[in-house]
């Protein structure tokens, strides 16, 4: 299996801080990935630059097959343009902590508005899409709903029907059910297993330790910017190497 | 205790506002006695303000003020958009030109500026266009360039474009973070991003001060009668110098003031609401609140 993602080397600082030092990972196509760590250990960064929402300092990162941000010329690397990433990002879906909707636009304005725009589809296509994924996330009686209408569980299905809209060759998820009600999560989680049953390639940072158990081919745990343990979740859940991640495991479950 | 089985469900008798009734009469009475005052009273001469209301030199005043208002709103506000994103910009020589600007228009008084551009051939006596190498293209004495008109139109504007560029910068800071990260996720090119998601929602928050900016520019632009610039409360002065109507023909001014106020603040109300989608429930009419609070409800009425 060739890797979806493929992150080698990447380090990166905020200032004086070393947010990321030297983390590698591949992630093999259809597989899910949970990144853990207590916070501020750099996992929501790594996300992000995977996107290329964060530029990174020094090392690669490689999203099927293709590097991001940069055109590798020899030993050189150089800044694409903004309309270049902006291509780039297209193909990566992304969730965020607070579902970031368009708040001026409704549930399915939501959903066509980068169809439209980055992909230049018909609007009948766009909506015929959107409609078919709102129905998938278990939500297609509220195509003309505003976002502050709809509950915080809710409004994460959208947003991932968003990110689903523009058909994603791979979902990055920054802690998606970190700011929901306890009892909304579950929703979310049901509709971010099935997309992982169906194949698609994921990366997700999350607390959400059962998700983790249950979905996750590879769990990474991550702290002050290192990775300092990987494995399946029999591994790093049942019988975690390094200390740093036994005390977490002791703290979340 | 115990409650009662089965009882009738209870009715809520609302309270009365008696307070709300007398201050309202009050005031009501206040209101009525002052225009009575200002309808009996002969030195307010209402015939003569009927008479010049719509006469052509004031019609043509009002046509002035509307013309500078226009196009010191238009162009003001387009500057001020160009001078919020460079102050927003990463570029360092940006943000220090945008600032200064903002401070040296905000720092100089309007009238102050509307005589320094009005004399600007003191400082400048030749305006000319030159490229190196090509000669001069182009030169005129300053005095053939800047009219009444033109010095005004150039004040008004300077002076809209630095309190626009505050309000524009506002609006924009004040849209969410995620909502940016959310557009370029989805590959949106920052251009369109800015247009499609951030700039209609700081639409909302830059509206009401861009609104209060409108009026107010709309009564700034009397000023410009001392560089005898015929706009609405010039005319009015032309014609009070001749026939000694003071009061009057302030009047007129006044009431042609308050009418283009009026209309602007209606406008103002419309865009808001277009604006206002998917907005939290905007504030609702002030008077049907009031009345609904006022007047004591029925009991069919919930």
């Amino acid at each position: 299996m060739s890797a979806a993602i493929e992150i080698s080397r990447v380090s990166k600082s905020f200032g004086f801080t070393r947010v990321l030092d030297d983390v590698s990972l591949a992630i093999p196509e259809g597989s899910v990935c949970v990144v853990l760590g207590p916070s501020g250990s750099g996992k929501s960064t790594l996300l992000r630059c995977v996107n290329h929402l964060e530029s990174v300092d020094a090392g690669t990162i490689e999203v099927g097959g293709e590097l991001i941000g940069y055109r590798r010329d020899g030993d050189r690397l150089h800044e694409l343009s903004a309309r270049a990433v902006a291509r780039q990002r297209a193909r990566i879906g992304m969730v965020f902590q607070h579902f970031n909707l368009f708040l001026h636009r409704t549930v399915i304005e939501n959903l066509i508005e980068a169809p439209l725009l980055v992909r230049r589809e018909s609007k009948a296509v766009a909506i015929a899409r959107a409609q078919r994924l709102l129905a998938q996330v278990g939500l297609a009686d509220r195509a003309a709903a505003w976002p502050r209408e709809l509950s915080g569980g809710q409004q994460q299905r959208i947003a991932i029907a968003r990110a689903l809209a523009m058909e994603p060759e791979v979902m990055l998820f920054d802690e998606p059910t970190s700011a929901l009600d306890p009892e909304l999560v579950g929703d979310v989680l049901q509709v971010m297993k099935s997309l992982a049953r169906s194949g698609m390639t994921m990366m997700v940072v999350t607390h959400e330790i059962g998700f983790a158990r249950e979905v996750a081919d590879q769990i990474v745990f991550m702290d002050q910017g290192r990775i300092i343990e990987s494995g399946p979740p029999s591994q790093v859940l049942d019988a975690p190497r390094h200390e740093r991640t036994s005390a977490f495991l002791s703290t979340v479950l | 205790m115990v409650p009662e089985p089965a009882a009738a469900p209870l009715k809520v008798v609302r309270k009365r506002h008696y307070g709300r009734w007398c201050s309202a009469l009050v005031a009501l009475a206040v209101v009525a006695l002052m225009i009575d005052s200002m309808v009996r009273n002969p030195n307010f001469e209402w015939e003569v303000v009927a008479r010049n209301l719509t006469s052509d030199s004031i019609l043509a005043g009002v046509g002035m003020t509307i013309e500078l208002t226009f196009i010191s709103v238009v162009f003001g506000f387009a500057g001020g958009i160009v001078l919020a994103l460079m102050r927003l910009s990463a570029n360092p020589v940006l943000v220090a030109v945008s600032w200064t600007y903002t401070w040296l228009f905000r720092a100089v008084p309007m009238l102050v500026q509307l005589f320094l551009w009005y004399n600007i051939a003191a400082l400048y006596p030749r305006l000319a266009l030159s490229i190196p190498g090509l000669g001069e293209l182009w030169s005129a004495p300053t005095n053939s360039v800047i009219s009444p008109f033109s010095a005004a139109v150039i004040a008004l504007v300077m002076h809209q474009a630095a309190y626009a560029a505050e309000i524009v910068r506002a609006g924009i800071l004040g849209v969410n973070a995620g909502q940016h990260d959310a557009a370029q996720a989805l590959g949106l090119t920052p251009f369109q991003g800015f247009r499609r998601v951030v700039l209609p929602q700081a639409m909302r928050t830059i509206l009401p001060p861009a609104g209060n900016e409108v009026i107010g520019q709309l009564k700034t632009t009397a000023v410009v009668s001392v560089i005898a610039l015929q706009d609405l409360l010039y005319s009015a002065q032309i014609i009070y110098q001749r026939t000694y109507e003071v009061i009057p023909l302030l009047m007129v001014a006044t009431i042609w003031y308050m009418a283009m106020t009026t209309l602007l603040s209606i406008g103002q109300f419309m865009i808001e609401r277009h604006y206002g989608r998917g907005a939290a429930q905007q504030s609702a009419m002030s008077w049907q609140w009031l009345a609904r609070g006022a007047l004591p409800r029925s009991g069919a009425r919930r």
